[in-house]
């Protein structure tokens, strides 16, 4: 059966990581969740490029660390923080698309 | 010293605490207290315009308890990132406070300020020796951009801090700070090791963030051990798990274990957080290393444009069908209306809050709405010409006869009167650098005030 991510995480976050890149974070509460997602192979630069429509060398980093049942993205904003043209000063909204994911 | 303890009132000096958690924490006999005032979260804006993103009083509100406690427990008081960007301004704002606090409560105590400001001067010279590295994706430094950059700023490490541990004075005041760092600083002083008390410190600068329910506007502690440290919230509606103190290492980082700071790299891919006993978290084997060159990361912002803008609401359902053609028309038509006005004297934006407002271009979801709310933004070279293109956009929006339309009276529902508002000048990151330095002490200067 298949969930969306947002059945499976406990944390879907995003946030600024300095002004000129955006990180989301998924974070679990159960080892079986995480190792579930991690082994699912479904989330990669190419689903996070497609679902934000982004090309895919903005994405600096897609990382699974273990000891904390998460997984970090990160990608360069078009905008930086706070000036002309951003739409979100903190990053703390642009998680959403994750949700929707499906695993399997 | 067997534990040093760390208390961290807060997340953001002037964001509050509940009294009882604060005075629980003074109960656990803290080794210093230390507050983080600072964050490039907010935007460019404090660090352009040399002000904060809290209230005078809220720092006030804050910073008395801290300071009188503090001092009546001889123990250190430290600010880290001063007034919200560090700046000269925002530390000489901070400084006012704390002396008027200590007027008022007739203390008599030595201040320290560690400024942090970096004379242009310096950064062209770092320029034209090839010591300046861009950040991320910040276009390379010029001459030009550092003359139109409204003070420069470099985050300091523990360094200085330890400097000041050393002479034994309490009430330290730093300018722009990586977030850890005051944290830590007290940590190594009192002979703790480096990764720990940087791991604590990067765990602590968001006060009980790390707990759940977390917030920044709760007190924790901080345990550092000889081998692993403790993170103990200081409200009993609070607790420490496990995977909520290893989620917060996560926060606001674009790496998950390898965190990168003045003169270090923090790798925490060997950590094991456990649970300690109820509601309080054990972590042990954060691991540091030194770098070689020493890179102090700069921070600078500049006036881009002035801002005027004005909210309405959509609710015509005809209109909401053909909104971006309408918008796209508007903007030709102020422009013809404006033809003698250059181009590139103004933008103007549009936010359609309700169907792509927060994620823009990104949205990967089908509007599906039955209203919209209209952030229309006009940016100009100066105030006037803003005002004078938002007030002729707003008015030719409101009025325009799109095709199809049947509500001939008018197309926006404003909720203010009037609309359009005055914003002031808007600011952008223009140095996001990192500088190569001697050693952690080369930039900062230190200040001995009174006592």
């Amino acid at each position: 059966m298949e969930n969306t991510l947002y059945e499976l995480a406990k944390v879907i976050r995003s946030k600024n990581s300095g002004p000129f890149k955006i990180t989301l974070d998924i974070l679990f509460d159960e080892k079986s969740k995480y190792e579930r997602v991690k082994n699912s192979g479904v989330l990669t630069k190419e689903i996070i490029s497609k679902l934000y429509n982004i090309p895919k060398t903005s994405i600096t980093g897609l990382i699974f660390f273990d000891q904390a049942l998460g997984i970090k993205i990160t990608f360069l904003r078009d905008i930086s923080s706070g000036t002309i043209g951003d739409r979100d000063v903190y990053g703390a909204q642009q998680h959403a698309p994750l949700m929707e994911i499906l695993i399997p | 010293m067997l534990e040093c303890r760390i208390l961290s009132p807060c997340g953001i000096l002037g964001y509050g605490y509940p009294m009882e958690s604060f005075l629980e924490g003074i109960k656990q006999e803290p080794h210093a207290i230390v507050v983080d005032a600072g964050s490039t979260d907010a935007g460019p804006h404090k660090l352009g315009a040399g002000i904060g993103i809290v209230s005078r009083m809220a720092v006030k509100k804050d910073l008395e308890p801290m300071l009188i406690y503090g001092i009546k427990k001889d123990i250190p008081i430290i600010i880290g990132s001063a007034g919200g960007a560090g700046a000269k301004p925002h530390v000489e704002w901070t400084l006012k406070i704390v002396k008027e606090i200590l007027q008022e409560n007739d203390i008599e105590e030595e201040i320290a300020v560690i400024w942090s400001d970096i004379p242009k001067q310096r950064v062209k010279e770092g320029l034209k020796n090839n010591i300046i590295i861009p950040l991320d994706n910040t276009s390379k430094l010029t001459e030009e951009i550092i003359d139109d950059t409204n003070g420069i700023v470099g985050q300091m490490g523990v360094e200085p801090i330890l400097e000041v541990l050393k002479r034994g004075v309490k009430i330290i005041i730093c300018g722009r700070a990586y977030d850890p760092a005051p944290f830590a600083a007290v940590g190594i002083y009192n002979g703790f090791k480096p990764a720990l008390s940087y791991h604590l410190g990067k765990i602590l600068e968001c006060g009980a963030l790390s707990a759940e329910p977390g917030t920044t506007k709760d007190c924790i502690l901080g345990i550092l051990r000889e081998n692993d440290f403790l993170v103990k919230p200081l409200n009993k509606e609070r607790k420490c798990s496990p995977i909520s103190v290893a989620a917060h290492t996560f926060y606001e980082k674009d790496h998950p274990y390898i965190l990168l700071g003045p003169g270090i790299r923090l790798d925490l891919s060997k950590c094991s957080f456990d649970q300690y006993e109820n509601g309080v978290v054990r972590v042990s084997g954060s691991e540091i290393d030194y770098t070689d060159p020493y890179y102090i990361k700069m921070e600078g912002a500049r006036k881009v444009a002035f801002r005027t803008f004005v909210i309405a609401g959509i609710r015509d359902p005809l209109m909401i069908e053909k909104i971006d053609k309408i918008e796209e028309d508007i903007l030709k038509q102020v422009e013809a209306y404006f033809k003698e006005i250059p181009k590139s004297d103004y933008k103007i934006n549009f936010y359609n809050y309700g169907k792509n407002g927060v994620m823009g271009e990104k949205e990967p979801e089908r509007f599906r709405g039955y209203e919209i709310g209209l952030l229309m933004e006009v940016l100009a070279k100066d105030q006037e010409l803003a005002n004078t293109i938002c007030a002729a956009l707003r008015s030719t929006l409101l009025h325009y006869p799109y095709e199809g339309r049947k509500s001939t009276a008018g197309n926006l529902a404003f909720p203010f009167a009037p609309s359009d508002v005055e914003f002031g000048a808007v600011y952008e990151f223009s140095v996001y650098h990192l500088i190569e330095v001697k050693d952690g002490l080369e930039l900062f200067r230190i200040e001995y005030l009174g006592g």
